[in-house]
């Protein structure tokens, strides 16, 4: 590759929307709480009981920080963990009303492929169809079916080009007869785009039917609106320990477990929960909240550099998602002619760590179900996003390499 | 018409062939792209969108577009 005359400087990893770099108050808390943390909570002794106060009081700290009852919520082993226990359980709970999840087609893939597990479960262990390629990304299987919507396992409603909520599609597909449970994204994982969770949920309410909000990319950074009946979070997106995820179940919703257990109807991980790390998480969900207000404006007018910058000085480029309705953190842009896999390659020679939701960078081959939803070019993806660490530095000198980095790659393919 | 076989090539080449194609036919004409990607039949019509030209048709793994400007 050609030298761009752009020292590569510090590494900067711009993919805080996978993970965010381990805030201070984390680290802190973490060696901390190792020594009180190890023995198990459920044990009468001394040791058992130290650690039973320790889990209580990070589930009281986090349950303060979300706003909920600290008995409404429980730590999972991952934030996906969390997801398939609030899809899967939340469906279970209501088996009696219905079977069919309405979601938007837009949801992180941990839901899909939940969603993909209940339409197979509700078949009696084969798959329902055989719509192909379909099956690889776990998208739901029942797209295209000539099954009455009531009757299918999972119903997806669409998004407009910039990735929000069909919310006519949305009123119409929780209104229909049998509908257990609706999932939806507080914020696109992908594109950034804030989904209209009030209105959704109004629309649930009326029908009656609990909704699920999937804020991974909002908690910590966003206020979420609070009518929904089930949530999910995760630790390491906001700066906690990976390996802890966190649910929601408010009073008077109905979940029941899918997994093997003593309680079916209390949300609670199977095992030892990993007490070090929850008490890190708690503690860094109260240190990020306190600074969220101001993190956001930050981080909000970087992202704007980056979007208007990349317009102005990548010719044949799309920044997609929401200009003005988005999260503050996350920017995603498309560069046709342009693999997604040799641009990741590229950027990460010159030391930046970026995301991408091209075919050639997925475990599937197939191109992202997000950016397929909103109509938007699909190859050349790269997802940026931000945090704490990030500095103007950073993002200039990241906006000071790219158009170089897409240009090359463009003429190794002649154009 | 121009007819690209751009089967079993993956994204983004069936549409970088499509792109050199449509320069070099005239304003009015028709480009045809067979391609079997995943990623083909969004990409096709979102480089339609992005560059005004005009997805005649699209169809399981064949693709027309006509050069406007």
């Amino acid at each position: 590759m050609e030298d761009t005359g752009v020292p590569a400087g510090a590494a900067a990893y711009l993919d805080a929307a996978t993970a965010a770099p381990l805030h201070p108050v984390a680290r802190q808390a973490l060696l901390a709480a190792l020594d009180d943390g190890w023995p198990d909570p459920d044990r009468l002794y001394a040791s058992g009981r130290r650690a039973r106060r320790l889990l209580e009081a990070a589930q009281a700290a986090t349950a303060e920080s979300l706003g909920v009852r600290p008995d409404e919520l429980s730590f999972w082993p991952s934030g996906t963990a969390a997801v398939h226990a609030a899809i899967l359980g939340g469906l279970a709970g209501r088996e009696r009303a219905g079977h069919t999840l309405v979601h938007s087609a837009i949801e992180h893939s941990a839901v899909l492929h939940a969603a993909a597990r209940h339409a197979t479960a509700r078949v009696g262990g084969t798959p329902r169809s055989s719509s192909g390629p379909d099956d690889d990304a776990g998208v739901p299987l029942e797209r295209s079916s000539g099954t009455p919507p009531h009757n299918r396992p999972s119903v997806p409603v669409g998004v407009d080009l910039r990735g929000r909520l069909d919310l006519d599609a949305w009123r119409a597909a929780v209104a229909a007869p049998g509908v257990a449970l609706a999932s939806l994204i507080s914020a696109s994982h992908e594109v950034g785009t804030v989904q209209p969770v009030a209105a959704a949920a109004e629309a649930c309410a009326e029908a009656g039917v609990p909704l699920y909000v999937d804020a991974a990319q909002s908690v910590g950074r966003v206020p979420v609106p609070p009518q929904w009946s089930l949530l999910t979070a995760s630790a390491h997106k906001w700066g906690g320990p990976p390996g802890v995820g966190l649910l929601v179940v408010r009073k008077g919703t109905r979940w029941r477990s899918p997994y093997p257990g003593d309680d079916l109807y209390r949300p609670r991980a199977a095992g030892a929960p990993d007490l070090p790390a929850i008490v890190a998480a708690a503690a860094s969900l109260r240190a990020v909240l306190d600074a969220a207000a101001a993190e956001a404006v930050r981080l909000s007018a970087l992202v704007d550099r980056i979007r208007d910058t990349v317009s102005r000085t990548v010719p044949d480029v799309e920044v997609v998602g929401d200009p003005v309705d988005r999260l503050p953190h996350l920017v995603t842009f498309s560069c046709l002619y342009v693999d997604g896999e040799a641009l990741l390659h590229a950027l990460d020679r010159h030391g930046f760590a970026v995301s991408s939701g091209s075919s050639c960078t997925a475990s599937t081959l197939r191109p992202s179900h997000v950016l397929e939803a909103m109509g938007v070019l699909s190859h050349g993806n790269v997802r940026v996003s931000l945090h704490a660490g990030t500095t103007e530095a950073d993002v200039d000198r990241f906006l000071a390499v790219l158009p170089g980095v897409v240009a090359d790659l463009r003429t190794e393919v002649g154009l | 018409m121009i007819e690209l076989d751009c089967l079993g090539r993956r994204c983004p080449l069936p549409i970088i062939e499509l792109a050199k194609a449509v320069r070099t036919v005239e304003v009015g004409d028709v480009v045809r792209v067979l391609a079997d990607d995943p990623a083909a039949a969004n990409d096709i019509a979102a480089w339609c969108r992005m560059k005004g030209q005009e997805l005649v048709s699209a169809a399981d793994t064949a693709f027309e577009v006509r050069r406007i400007s």
